[in-house]
Order: C-alpha cells, then structure tokens, then sequence
C-alpha cells in the first residue's frame, strides 16, 4: 500500500460569476503514488498546482475530481484517520501570536489526541535548535525561528508522512542545514517526506524521486537518478558580452553574462562551439559539466507542451 | 479513537480559554467596567423614577439585565474574534490539517465562549452588588439561561466569524445585529411598560426571552411565562447551532 495515492485528481477553480466561463482548471488528472519510506520531490514553475495538491491532501482544498488517500485512507470521506498520519508544514510563516512556543507544541499536540508527549517535544525543541526559545512568545521569534517551530508543530504527533511546501523559502544557511540533516534522519527512520521546493539542488541532493508538475499536469516522474540521466547529459557554461548567434540563442539559458547550453555529447559541444567561432563570438571561462536538475527541470519545462486552462 | 477525539477537543477548548484569559484585562474586566458605569449612570437617572414589579428599585431591576448583556456580549465576542483573528492571520490552517470534526470544532469554540460569557457576567454581578441588594427568587432559571443565551451567541459568533473575510465585517455584525437587539431586549427596562405595539416588536426578539427569564431567577416575576421563554430560547438557540454546524461541516468560507 503507497504512503500517498493521487488518483485522477483534477481541481478546477470556477469563474468569477460562478460558472464555466473564467474557471481556472489547476490539476488536470495529476496520478502517482509515493511509497512509503520515500524521499519525493514535488518541482514545478509558480503556478503548477503543487499547493493546491498538496492542500487536497491536508484537507484545505477539495478535489472537483478524483481520489487521494494516506495510506490506504481517503482524504475526505476518512479524513480523522488521514490526517493522523500526516504532518504538514504549510508554505506561508503563520503562528498564534497568544502563545509560546511549547504552548504551540503542546496545543498541535493536543489536537492529534497526544497528550504527555513532552519527552518529544524537548526532543523537536532541541533538533530544531529551539530549546532556548521555548519560553519565547511567538511575536518574539524571527522568521526563520517561526519557521522551525512550524516545522515542529508539523511533527508533534510523530505523523509516518512529513508534507514540506517550501520549508526553507527566505531561510538562512543554518536552518537549511538543521532542517535538512534533521528530516533526513526521520527519512532514515522510515519516515515517508513529499518535498515541495524551488531550490533544486536540495531537490537533488534529497529526493529518490521526483514528479514535474506544469500546468496542473504531471509532465515526469521517474528516479532523480534517471531524471539527470535522460536528457542533455552535458553542459556548456560560459560568459560572454557579445550577442549570440541565433542558433545557439534558442538553446541557450542567460543568467547575466552567464550562458548555458545544453549538449548530448561531444559532437554537440563541438557544434555549438563551431557556431560560436563562426559568429565571431568571444567566450571567457568555458566549462563543460553534467547537467545538473535544474537543467533538466528547464528542458523538461520549456518540451512539455502549452494547454489552455481557462475556459473562455 | 474516541478517546484521542475528547482530547482533542478538550484541547482545543482549553486552548481557546487560555486564548481569552491571557488578554483577561481586554476581554473580562473592560466589560464588567462597561457594564459598571451603565449601571452607575442609568441608576443615578433613573433611580427615583422608575419601579418594576412593584416594589422592586431600577437599579436592583437593571442588575440581572446589564449581567445577561455581558454574558451575551461577551459570548459572541469570543467565538467571533477567535476564529477571524486565525482567518486574517492565517494560522487557522494549523488547525484545519487536525483531524477535529466539525463537532470538536463546535463544542469547544461554543463552551469557550459560554467560559467567557459565564466569567464575564459573574464579574459584573459581584461588582453591582455592592450598589444595590439582590435576591435569588429561583436560581435553576439564572443557570438555564445563562448557558442557553451564552451558548447562542457563541454559536452566532462563530457563524459571523465563518462568514466574515475582515474585522469590519465582524464589528458591522456586533453593532447592527448584536448591540440593537441587545439593547431593545429589555435590559434596561420592562417590556411591560412599552406601548403595545412596541411590546409586540419585543416579542419577536430572542434576546427578550433570554433577559426576562434570566430576570425570574431573581425576582420570581417576568414579563412572559418562563417556559414560553425557555421554549423560544431553545428554539432560537437549535436553530442558531443547526446552521453553524452545517458551516463547518461544508468547510464555509474556511475549506475551498
């Protein structure tokens, strides 16, 4: 039995009157399963439809159409047992500003039914570098704080599936690094963790498999092994201040000065050097890698085909 | 299973209790001074003018009303700011990915604010005393309809705050709905003295019936028989709790 299972699900938005016309369709039959104990990534562009999934899962959003369920349970019709087995950790930084931090603790805790849990909780106060704070209103705590005790809030009731919509978007080095080294150890222990970040290297660096949402439809799903080893295979990075010849422009990725073109193998790399040599074009500090996720995040995006999802 | 769903439901009433009593200084003794001063004012006016039932002095007649004012007030104020505050600041969704159904939600929002109600309209009570005397004709009405009016007003004030996307809404809902019903209940006078068309309008307002059967709790008469009045309150009060939890079954407002 898969930890997660989206089935079929669809999601459509209705019009600003309330009928067909305007409404937003933001999950077009998205299915996959999550095994349990997996690391998964969910990528997509803004706008995707990663939130509104993962809501459907927690139960903020209902689904126009098809099944999710936590293992094996549905997430509308057996919603209490569902959302047992979940810790979400929501993408916006909110609080109680009533409370302190162990309050917090102990009230999500209660929620779940768990009551003397404060072993664990000391134990999520000291992993998440808490401890000192733990007395601290929340008004009192910075961003990345609050951020830490969400992150615990999430797992308080020690859920078997951790939901993280972009733990560490406007985060420090430290956090990251706390956060990570501390989910990865839960992982370790049999923990089930559906990822949601735009920060791809944690992406690769974390996740076993990953699913590419564009446009409310699943565009790939496969090993992130696999993933990297399917498309360009190399990279040819190099600055430039001249304008590129229009062969390579349609391939190529400009951050700046810096520009990005992607080869299947050594042919390749000579041709677009070749029409680089023939346009006249100066290059500075050339380097050829492997792709690297984000790489392949951007060629799978720019493939995948447009749908229109507004209906007129 | 079941076990775990009392806890969390206890927790989340007790949470919405701490919730109340660590700003106690805003939500219990600003009221009970409010409805001090009311009685300071309304009872040095009106003192020698007016006598209810007999023999009874306005001030200790408005006591019983400005207490069940409080109570009301109170209750409403509770579940309301409560559940707009987690709206707009948006850490209502800690509680959304909870597996509390709807009821957990209804029963502790509700008896948090009938703590409310309860506390704020003992306060008032010990503090009025002290102005005039006040006798307990038959206490078993000061106890029904002081939980059964408290009890509609958190189940009013969560249907306000499922309803409402912005404070001014909440506050619109206080001052056009709440505060005029409130005040042409009875709180500070008889019914029984308005002319008949009046009286007749009065009838017609839940709030009445609430105030008047409060009030035979402690002077054993009332403007209307108090099991009319316990009838139309328990009336009003299931069908206040009927719509609130249909709106948080359906997820109203807080569930898209």
């Amino acid at each position: 039995m898969p930890a997660v299972s989206f089935q079929s699900v669809t999601k459509v938005y209705p019009g600003p009157r309330g009928g067909t016309s305007g409404e937003l369709r933001a999950l077009d039959g998205v299915s996959f399963d999550i095994e349990s104990g997996e690391f998964f990534g969910l990528l997509g562009p803004n706008g995707a439809g990663k939130t509104t999934l993962i809501s459907i899962l927690a139960g903020l959003t209902r689904a126009t159409g098809g099944r999710v369920t936590v293992h094996g349970h549905e997430v509308v019709g057996d919603y209490a047992a569902a959302r047992r087995q979940l810790g979400i950790v929501p993408q916006e930084l909110v609080f109680d500003p009533f409370f302190s931090v162990r309050e917090s603790l102990v009230i999500q805790s209660g929620y779940f039914g768990v009551r003397n849990n404060g072993t664990w909780i000391d134990e999520l106060l000291e992993s998440l570098g808490l401890a000192d704070k733990a007395k601290a209103n929340m008004r009192q705590l910075s961003g990345g704080m609050k951020r830490r005790v969400l992150v615990a809030q999430a797992l308080v009731h020690r859920p078997p599936v951790i939901v993280l919509d972009e733990p560490t978007a406007g985060v420090d080095v430290e956090l990251r690094q706390t956060l990570w080294g501390f989910i990865a150890r839960l992982n370790k222990q049999g923990h089930t963790v559906l990822l949601t970040t735009h920060y791809l290297e944690e992406a690769e660096a974390l996740c076993g498999r990953i699913a590419m949402l564009k446009q409310g439809r699943v565009v790939a799903l496969d090993r992130t092994s696999a993933l990297l080893a399917g498309t360009a295979s190399t990279m040819l990075r190099f600055k430039t201040d001249q304008p590129l010849p229009d062969s390579v422009l349609g391939k190529a990725r400009l951050t700046g000065r810096v520009v990005q073109v992607a080869a299947r193998d050594a042919v390749e790399v000579e041709a677009v050097l070749a029409r680089l040599h023939a346009a006249g074009v100066k290059v500075e500090d050339l380097e050829i890698g492997r792709a690297d996720l984000e790489d392949v995040f951007l060629q799978i995006m720019h493939s995948a085909p447009v749908v229109p999802r507004l209906a007129a | 299973m079941t076990g775990a769903l009392l806890a969390g439901t206890g927790t989340l009433l007790f949470k919405e209790v701490l919730r109340f009593w660590k700003v106690s200084v805003q939500t219990v003794a600003a009221p009970v001074l409010t409805a001090v001063l009311y009685l300071l004012i309304f009872g040095h006016v009106l003192e020698d003018h007016v006598k209810v039932y007999g023999s009874v002095s306005y001030t200790s007649f408005l006591i019983p009303g400005l207490v069940m004012m409080s109570v009301l007030q109170n209750a409403f104020a509770n579940s309301s700011s409560s559940l707009i505050q987690s709206k707009i600041t948006g850490n209502l969704v800690l509680l959304l990915v909870t597996p509390l159904s709807h009821w957990a939600w209804f029963l502790a929002y509700v008896g948090a604010s009938v703590v409310r109600g309860l506390v704020v309209g003992a306060g008032v009570l010990l503090v009025t005393l002290w102005f005039a005397p006040l006798r307990v004709a038959e206490p078993g009405w000061i106890l029904v309809f002081s939980v059964a009016g408290a009890a509609m007003m958190g189940a009013l004030g969560l249907v306000a705050g499922l309803w409402a996307e912005k404070f001014d809404q909440i506050a619109a809902f206080q001052n056009f709905i709440v505060m005029p019903m409130t005040f042409l209940s009875g709180v500070f006078y008889s019914v029984g003295s308005l002319p008949v068309f009046w009286q007749r309008v009065s009838h017609l307002n839940p709030f009445f019936y609430i105030i008047d059967g409060f009030r035979r709790g402690f002077f054993g008469v009332s403007d209307v028989s108090p099991w009319v009045a316990l009838a139309v309150v328990a009336t009003s009060l299931a069908a206040v709790c009927a719509l609130c939890l249909h709106l948080l079954r359906i997820g109203y407002k807080v569930r898209s």
